[in-house]
């Protein structure tokens, strides 16, 4: 990995490594995970879930589970005290289904129960009897745009369509390429299952839940309307969070577990399996994209239309803002003046669809760099080429209207990823585990093809459309040391480390403590959309500034010194008129300083009826070169290479970003090879990870990063969010490269081995 | 219950019913977790020595492998030495955790049409040895496996252990997953050429409801080429053996792949199995 050496380098501050607070343990297997939850006197919960994806619930029969022993409460959708439904967006999902109503997804839940053991629960679940009267499911979203498929929901079956009409409508190109896309629904497969510990307060007047989610708040807003509790009766603590990438953005087991709660007047906890979990929680949009790119001879893009159709299952979630990604980002990192799109995001009976990490520019950018490739050779330029041709600037204007003033090394990131050296030829006597096949022998080096294949994207960092976007922090200096509290799920990304990170840096202490993560502050947001860096990040460097300020002020006014003159320096008070050093932390145990500070982003916008409007706050870039081995008779792959040159802002910890990059490729190479929810007439048929195939160790590239640091003016802290941008176009750059392989348009991923050799 | 010795386990086999044998829990736990399996009495197979022992009876030229040796002691050492193929194979399983812990006797008593040990012992015409309290018997896998996941051991019998032939000539295993490493298996096949009886054999795995053996492919093979010692092929005879092979299965389409890929995934494999046996 080449990296720019940071500005700060004390070990621990911003811009260098530092230890994280739950390392040790998470490496030595102390960490608590929300599994590992327990408490006194605590009853398990668990969920029973329709079978089928679309049926009338015609009667439900509890009888029998009340007779077995340790059986301690059943609850139905009539137990419900507050709102019946909730979502992120629209609030049109059940807590649980209504008899007389219908089930809409294969694993809506029916009813839950608490019992003394987890098989009391089974086997109460297994002797409750529901009725179903069994409906044609709706999974064809085209048929819920034509009109031809009956509702399923009340509130209909379009969640959005959105167009974007720009330009002049009629321009032709000389040269036109065009191609129908598909992306499969991926899973964000995190180790951490779904688990919830909720105890209820001894008047039986609030609850406590202990959970693992992405954002405090909003779970705790969604929880409170369904309980009819005030908000402040309804205190949530992260539990520890094994992974998210967006499958914990909206509630899944949160009003069941509190419901059980309250109602027995003892802690329940509910934890989901690793099946159950397939069933819990929101997946990747299967998506199909149809694009035409109009360019002129010399491969200047001129016009893109675009349809793109988003299937998003059963619920609302946030399908509509998955949408607007979508079609805002169908131009990709490219200079484009006309453009021609129709977006469609619809519901169905298939499973609920949502966010996950690239939120709808993954299904955009897989599309459009498929395009770019077909372009390159139409024009007869190569891939890099075409697209260095087109790359986007600082200042140019989207399709959308609005100027992208962020930071936009587009070019930079191209040619520094074309500048990493290839890797080597397969050798024919290469380690047979090197080969496509890897274990199982199934080739030799000379059954293999090598491919190289190209993918560039644009993401947008922060939440878009109008939306008051922010983020609270507080920091105190008391009884002698510097504390930092905020509401910011930690979700394995690093920001406990990051915030110690940055009071360390503006206080001058090494010491840095974390208050517990809860809603006892005001809301950090969701530590989604790649935003947590930039606003939570920014809440805290706020926060702690507020703080210096006032402990400069009081050493200033104590001292007799001119406040004008002192700043801190490392970790010492540095008086630039006397020259004089006083040690930070000589002064603060003799202050108590508490400031709490919301950080906000500018302002954005809703899009108009034909797409226009400053919608998004800022955007990052990043390309990726693939290089893969083919075995064209089997149709087995092998990464061998991704080379990536990112647009970071600026590198606050280089190992963090590393992780981030390292880790979406993965999670990229899963979405073009092999990850894939397979679902037919409703039914998911492989929940569980013997059949959701996740790459190996075996399975993942050697990762050749160059991080391209260009402060962005906008960001407090210079640095623009890492973690969505890595996963993005690495799918499409292997698609490409496959292609590049096997001379196949390839137009569907992830690449099934049929789809290469039959 | 805990058996002392195999002639206990053989009492508790033949006394208890409804008795499941455990051995390294990688399947049965599956089961029991998953898919609600709820067994009546289990009986830990994996502490008796005798079972865990595999010996090279050089003067018959075989090897003798307890059902509860487990994969790691397959994949390296002299074990692998003396049958390549099965070390391959051993080595295609799951993860080092699983190849820790689950055996070869595991493999047979679930015998899954997708199990990796299952075509070498196919390919091998390894003897799987039965016992029971009363009486023993030799079954070779055509007769041990009867169906998808099911075979042929009758109540209070399990699997002693296997006995396979070391050979002189080529072998070799190859698996066909769609990632690198810790796949169940789309499509596989065991290649082993007996250079001293002039015989190649096949066997290939998942792409039937048993394991199959190519004995059609084999006999046609046997007609073309003098297969005694060292031999070679034209690239037209190993492409007729793989499309000879493939026409032998009988596959399904599922979540995992198409009858179609696995027919044709079975064909390449035996194809190049059968050029590295000639190179
Ligand atoms: C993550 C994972 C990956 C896997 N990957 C693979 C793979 O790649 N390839 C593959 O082939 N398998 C795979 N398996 C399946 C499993 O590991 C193998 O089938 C293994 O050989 C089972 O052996 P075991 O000792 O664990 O069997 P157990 O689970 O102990 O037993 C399995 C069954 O066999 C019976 N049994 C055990 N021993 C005997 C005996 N001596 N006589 C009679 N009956 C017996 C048991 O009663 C039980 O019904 C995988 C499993 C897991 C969990």
């Amino acid at each position: 990995m080449t990296l720019t050496a940071g500005v700060e380098t004390r070990f621990g501050a911003l811009g260098a490594n530092a230890n994280r607070p739950d390392g040790v343990a998470k490496v030595q297997g102390g960490f608590a995970f929300s599994s590992d939850m327990w408490a006194e006197n605590m009853l398990w919960g668990a969920t029973l879930r329709s079978p089928h994806p679309h049926a009338r619930l015609v009667s439900i029969d509890v009888t029998a589970a009340w007779s077995i022993p340790g059986v301690e409460c059943i609850v139905t959708a009539e137990d419900i005290p507050g709102e019946p439904n909730y979502g992120l967006i629209m609030q049109d999902q059940p807590v649980f289904a209504r008899v007389g109503d219908t089930v809409r997804y294969l694993g809506e839940p029916i009813l839950a129960v608490a019992a003394d053991h987890p098989e009391t629960c089974r086997r109460a679940l297994a002797a409750i009897r529901v009725t179903y009267e069994v409906l044609d499911p709706v999974i064809d979203a085209e048929r819920c745009i034509d009109g031809t498929a009956p509702p399923i929901h009340p509130q209909g079956n379009v969640f959005r369509h959105q167009r974007i009409l720009t330009g002049d409508q009629s321009v032709i190109g000389e040269i036109q390429v065009e191609g129908t896309y598909e992306i499969g629904m991926q899973d964000q497969a995190f180790l951490g299952l779904e688990a919830a510990l909720a105890v209820p307060d001894s008047d039986g007047d609030g609850v406590e839940l202990y959970v693992a989610t992405q954002w405090l708040h909003e779970d705790r807003k969604q929880i409170a309307a369904c309980l009819d509790m005030p908000s402040d009766k309804v205190r949530l603590v992260l539990g520890g969070v094994g992974g998210a990438f967006g499958a914990r953005e909206d509630i899944s087991l949160q009003v069941h577990t509190c419901l059980l709660a309250l109602r027995t007047g003892r802690p329940v906890r509910i934890a989901y399996s690793r099946e159950e979990s397939f069933y819990g929680h929101v997946h990747r949009h299967p998506a199909t994209i149809w694009m035409r790119h109009h360019a002129d001879a010399t491969g200047r893009i001129l016009r893109i239309e675009s349809r793109m159709v988003f299937d998003g299952g059963a619920y609302c979630s946030t399908s509509p803002a998955v949408l607007i990604n979508a079609v805002t980002h169908a131009q990709g990192p490219y200079k484009c003046d006309n453009a021609t799109i129709d977006g469609w995001a619809l519901r169905t009976n298939n499973p609920p669809c949502g966010a996950m990490r690239g939120f709808g520019v993954v299904q955009a950018c897989f599309a459009h760099e498929s395009q770019m490739d077909k372009l390159a050779a139409a024009t007869g330029m190569s891939p890099v080429e075409i697209r260095l041709r087109n790359a986007m600037e600082t200042g140019d204007r989207l399709i959308t209207g609005q100027i992208v003033d962020s930071v936009a090394p587009v070019t930079r990131c191209i040619t520094e990823t074309d500048r990493i050296p290839l890797p080597e030829p397969l050798r024919d006597d290469a380690h047979e585990l090197a080969v496509p096949g890897g274990t199982g022998l199934t080739a030799r080096a000379s059954n293999i093809r090598r491919g190289v294949g190209w993918g560039v994207s644009i993401k947008n960092l922060m939440y878009s459309e109008g939306f008051d976007d922010y983020s609270t922090a507080r920091c105190r200096i008391a009884d002698g040391a510097v504390h930092v509290k905020f509401a910011t799920a930690e979700v394995g990304q690093g920001f406990v480390m990051l915030a110690q990170q940055i009071a360390r840096t503006v206080l001058g202490v090494d010491d840095v403590f974390l208050d517990p993560i809860d809603t006892q502050v005001g809301s950090a947001g969701s530590t989604s959309a790649s935003r947590q860096t930039w606003m939570s990040g920014g809440a805290v460097d706020a926060a702690c500034r507020a703080v210096r300020d006032e402990l400069l002020d009081r050493v200033a006014n104590d001292r007799g010194l001119v406040r004008g003159e002192l700043q801190i320096e490392g970790t010492n008070i540095v008086d630039s008129l006397t020259g004089t050093t006083i040690p930070v932390t000589e002064v603060v145990g003799k202050y108590d300083i508490d400031h709490t500070v919301e950080y906000r982003h500018p302002a954005t916008e809703d899009l108009d009826e034909d797409g226009h409007g400053n919608c998004h706050v800022a955007f990052a870039f990043v390309a990726h070169r693939a290089v893969v081995d083919v075995d064209p008779d089997l149709g087995l792959v092998k990464v061998v290479q991704i080379a990536t040159a990112q647009d970071v802002g600026r590198v606050l910890n280089p190992l963090s970003v590393q992780g981030q990059v390292e880790g979406g490729i993965a999670q990229g190479l899963g979405l073009a090879v092999m990850e894939e929810i397979i679902v037919t007439d409703g039914k998911v048929k492989n929940p569980s990870f013997t059949d959701y195939l996740l790459p190996t160790f075996l399975d993942a590239p050697t990762v050749d990063m160059v991080l391209i640091e260009e402060h962005e003016p906008k960001s407090p802290l210079g640095a623009k969010g890492v973690g969505e941008p890595p996963c993005i176009s690495v799918t499409p750059a292997i698609a490409n490269a496959i292609r590049n392989a096997v001379g196949r348009e390839l137009p569907r991923v992830p690449v099934r081995p049929y789809d290469i050799c039959l | 219950m805990r058996p002392r010795s195999v002639d206990h386990l053989l009492e508790l086999l033949a006394d208890t019913p409804e008795v499941s044998v455990l051995a390294g829990g990688t399947d049965m736990m599956v089961e029991i977790n998953l898919h609600g399996r709820r067994p009546g009495t289990v009986v830990p197979i994996g502490a008796l020595e005798e079972l865990r022992h595999w010996e090279h009876h050089t003067r018959l030229g075989t090897v003798t492998i307890g059902a509860a040796v487990p994969y790691a002691d397959m994949e390296t050492g002299e074990l692998a030495e003396l049958v390549p193929a099965l070390a391959q194979a051993a080595r295609t399983v799951g993860s080092p955790q699983i190849r820790a812990t689950g055996t070869i006797g595991g493999n047979l008593g679930t015998c899954s049409p997708a199990g990796d040990i299952l075509p070498v012992l196919g390919a091998l015409d390894g003897v799987i040895h039965v016992r029971h309290r009363d009486h023993s018997r030799d079954v070779h896998l055509s007769d041990f496996m009867t169906g998808v996941k099911r075979n042929a051991l009758r109540p209070g019998e399990f699997v002693h252990s296997v006995t396979v032939p070391v050979i002189n000539g080529w072998q070799g295993y190859a698996k066909v997953g769609t990632r690198n490493a810790m796949v169940i298996s789309t499509a596989s096949a065991c290649l082993v050429h007996d250079a001293d009886r002039g015989h190649v054999a096949l066997a290939l795995g998942a792409v039937a409801p048993t394991i199959i053996r190519a004995t059609q492919t084999e006999a046609w093979l046997s007609t073309r080429v003098d297969l005694r010692g060292s031999f070679r092929v034209s690239r037209e005879t190993t492409e007729e053996f793989g499309r000879r092979a493939a026409s032998e299965t009988s596959p399904i389409s599922d979540h995992r792949s198409t009858a179609d890929y696995r027919r044709h995934a079975v064909s390449v494999l035996a194809r190049r199995l059968l050029e590295r046996s000639a190179a």
